[in-house]
């Protein structure tokens, strides 16, 4: 988009709509554009449900409770925030470089597998539980790396399309998680393994009860701290470093960054990794702070929402985040009435209206009048 | 063995044959432009709205018919948001995929409860189907096959030997050229990405209607992509997306194919493995046009997810 503004297509002549750039959206704009959005969002899929014989203000409310309304419904909200943080903000660092690595899910799944292996077979009962707990933070973002560095691989190396590669893989990693989970580390054919040793499970804030009695019944559990930590890291490399400047750069036009130098496929292969390897970290916080043990559907799709939730925080690691949080919520809600159908509905219209309406930041509409041509 | 190869490229040009429909219907839309990454969404919609229709009305064509619009229908909404709205096209395609399986899911969920419906009829052609190896391989199927059949021949020679295809190629290549002679750049490629939308509809509702004759959430399990990547592996040609498509098919059906060996039904572990043999092919098989010097023979679409604004034009 070269121009500073930009028409219909409507033939001249005639009153016609014109679409003005904005020099530059300010936060309120922003916040003001999608607020209004959201609600049209919540207004078409509120028109979907009532064609399937709901009544979406009953949804609505009793999600909104679920997931907001109570210590509790903030409590589950929180434990869903944690492994979508992480994979949003994996994927939004990819995207920032116009790396569609749209495979979070298979990255997530292969770190909860890899921490799952280390758990059931690397760590004795005996091991201290800090010890324990970054073997298996380690290896989750292991697993995830290497199944976010083999597509980056090929993009960089072959030019494969990784949009494809990133996506094919996620049903790969679910099949080798079935192959494991009800094969060699199965029982019995539930599709999941053995529960792991308690040194390796993330302390959950209910333990902390004896000092804090607020926090009894609290299952969230440490890995939120992982939030924070993400956060910050995220936004100081690419906000404060010259490789987050090269990604940035990269994003941008790749030509240009080329030819200042930088090394393209390497800042390919290094952003898949890290990207993989924060879905990964995803991966090992479910198995590790929630269910303990790895089980075929440890995801609820966290690695495609994940997609939704980095693009609707424009790439940008705190508003990923504050996204992160209401997607969660929305996650526990859909849970409460029991519909994960209503869930992706919700997702996919949000980010569809989103998607279209940000024309609406981007450009202000004017009824133009053109002069005629004396 | 002759009889198992037999029989798994009968299923594989059975099984392959939804996904054919995704694949030239996708072709169509990336060669005047523009790219559409919801093929997924429009053949869950396409897959659920076929069956629901199916069940509905008893008869197999309505749903067919119904799934060719809702397809059409979505693939317009890809084209106003990507192509008026001028959002980026990759996130609007994602967009239309998960709006797709959420909207499939919601207004589907009463159809899983539906066993049967009636399916697309099977006609072993007269004569032809009685041809040993090739008869069961070619003559032996359900009407869709047929029209996939004849679908191929048809857009090769629409995109390669009529005047529009050749606007249809230069819309997709340099639209500012095509406009300076006068093709209307803007309203072909709503009209191709529609045409996409009815084609991945289509493939949807094959599957639904011929393949696995049910509903469930998430029925196409990634199919909508494969097309996608095998637009590419085609490098964006109607033959080779044929070829691509059945020979995904038989990858697809070689988990129940192998049911036939003893080896194989002894250990079902080995099932996770040839399930995953389709969505490695897909990405062998993009990894060989990379490779290999076909990528540079047949490129693709030089404005290829580059929105047309006639005002920006530079030259």
């Amino acid at each position: 988009m070269t121009g500073g503004t930009v028409s219909g297509t409507v033939p001249s002549g005639r009153p016609r709509l014109r679409l003005e750039a904005r020099d530059q959206p300010g936060l309120l704009t922003h916040l003001a554009v999608s607020l209004l959005l959201l609600v049209a969002a919540l207004f078409l899929a509120g028109i979907v449900m009532t064609v399937a014989g709901g009544n979406p203000l009953d949804v609505y409310r009793s999600m909104f409770g679920a997931g907001f309304g109570s210590k509790w419904g903030l409590n589950d909200t929180l434990v869903k925030m944690v492994p979508l943080t992480l994979a949003s903000l994996g994927v939004a660092l990819a995207f920032r470089m116009k790396m569609w690595n749209i495979g979070a899910e298979g990255q997530l799944l292969m770190g909860a597998l890899a921490a799952s292996g280390v758990a059931l077979f690397a760590v004795p009962p005996d091991m201290p539980q800090w010890l324990a707990l970054a073997l298996l933070a380690a290896a989750g973002a292991a697993g995830g790396a290497v199944w976010g560095i083999v597509p980056g691989w090929l993009r960089a190396q072959f030019g494969v399309n990784e949009i494809i590669s990133t996506l094919m893989l996620n049903y790969v990693a679910l099949s080798i998680v079935q192959f494991f989970v009800y094969g060699p580390w199965g029982e019995r054919g539930f599709g999941l393994t053995p529960m792991f040793e308690r040194n390796t499970w993330l302390p959950r804030l209910t333990e902390f009860a004896d000092q804090w009695s607020a926090l009894r019944g609290l299952t969230l559990h440490l890995g939120i701290l992982a939030v924070p930590v993400a956060i910050v890291c995220l936004a100081i490399l690419l906000n404060r470093t010259k490789f987050g400047f090269e990604i940035a750069m990269v994003g941008d036009n790749p030509d240009a960054a080329r030819y200042a130098g930088v090394r393209l496929r390497r800042t390919m292969i290094i952003v898949m990794a890290l990207s993989g390897a924060l879905a990964g970290l995803a991966g090992m916080n479910e198995v590790s702070g929630v269910v303990h043990r790895l089980l075929e559907h440890i995801s609820p799709g966290y690695g495609y929402t994940a997609i939704i939730v980095a693009w609707l925080g424009r790439f940008n690691p705190l508003a990923v985040a504050v996204v992160a949080f209401l997607f969660g919520g929305l996650i526990v809600g859909a849970d409460e009435i029991q519909s994960a159908g209503i869930s992706s509905l919700l997702q996919g219209v949000i980010l569809f209206v989103m998607v279209s309406g940000n024309l609406l930041i981007r450009y202000r509409i004017r009824l133009r009048v053109p002069e005629t041509l004396a | 063995m002759i009889a198992f190869l037999t029989a798994v490229l009968a299923s594989g040009v059975r099984t392959g044959t939804s996904v054919l429909f995704a694949t030239l219907g996708e072709l169509f839309t990336e060669r005047a432009g523009v790219l559409n990454l919801g093929v997924e969404g429009m053949m869950l919609m396409g897959a659920m709205t076929g069956f629901g229709v199916t069940w509905l009305t008893g008869n197999p064509w309505m749903g067919i018919l119904a799934a060719m619009v809702v397809g059409g229908m979505m693939a317009l909404l890809h084209a106003f948001v990507a192509l008026v709205l001028r959002a980026e096209q990759v996130v609007s395609g994602l967009a239309l995929t998960f709006l797709g399986s959420g909207l499939s899911a919601v207004l589907g969920s009463p159809l899983v409860e539906v066993r049967q419906v009636d399916r697309i009829p099977t006609w072993p052609v007269p004569f032809l189907s009685q041809i040993p190896v090739l008869g069961p391989i070619l003559f032996d199927h359900n009407f869709l096959v047929y029209i996939g059949f004849l679908l191929v021949p048809l857009c090769w020679f629409w995109i390669y030997r009529t005047r529009q295809g050749l606007e249809l190629r230069a819309i997709g290549e340099n639209p500012a050229a095509a406009d300076v002679q006068g093709i209307k750049v803007m309203r072909q490629r709503i009209l191709y990405v529609a045409f996409g939308g009815v084609l991945a509809g289509l493939g949807g509702a094959t599957l639904s209607l011929a393949l696995t004759p049910t509903w469930v959430e998430g029925l196409i399990s990634g199919q909508g992509w494969v097309a996608v990547g095998l637009v590419i592996f085609a490098g964006w040609d109607p033959i080779r997306a044929m070829f691509g498509s059945y020979l995904f098919g038989a990858l697809r059906r070689l988990p129940i194919d192998l049911q036939n060996f003893a080896r194989f039904r002894a250990n079902p572990s080995l099932g996770y493995f040839t399930g995953m043999l389709p969505y490695l092919f897909t990405i062998v098989a993009l990894l060989t046009v990379s490779i290999g010097d076909i990528g540079r023979r047949w490129g693709a679409p030089a404005a290829l997810g580059r929105a047309y604004v006639r005002e920006d034009r530079d030259a």
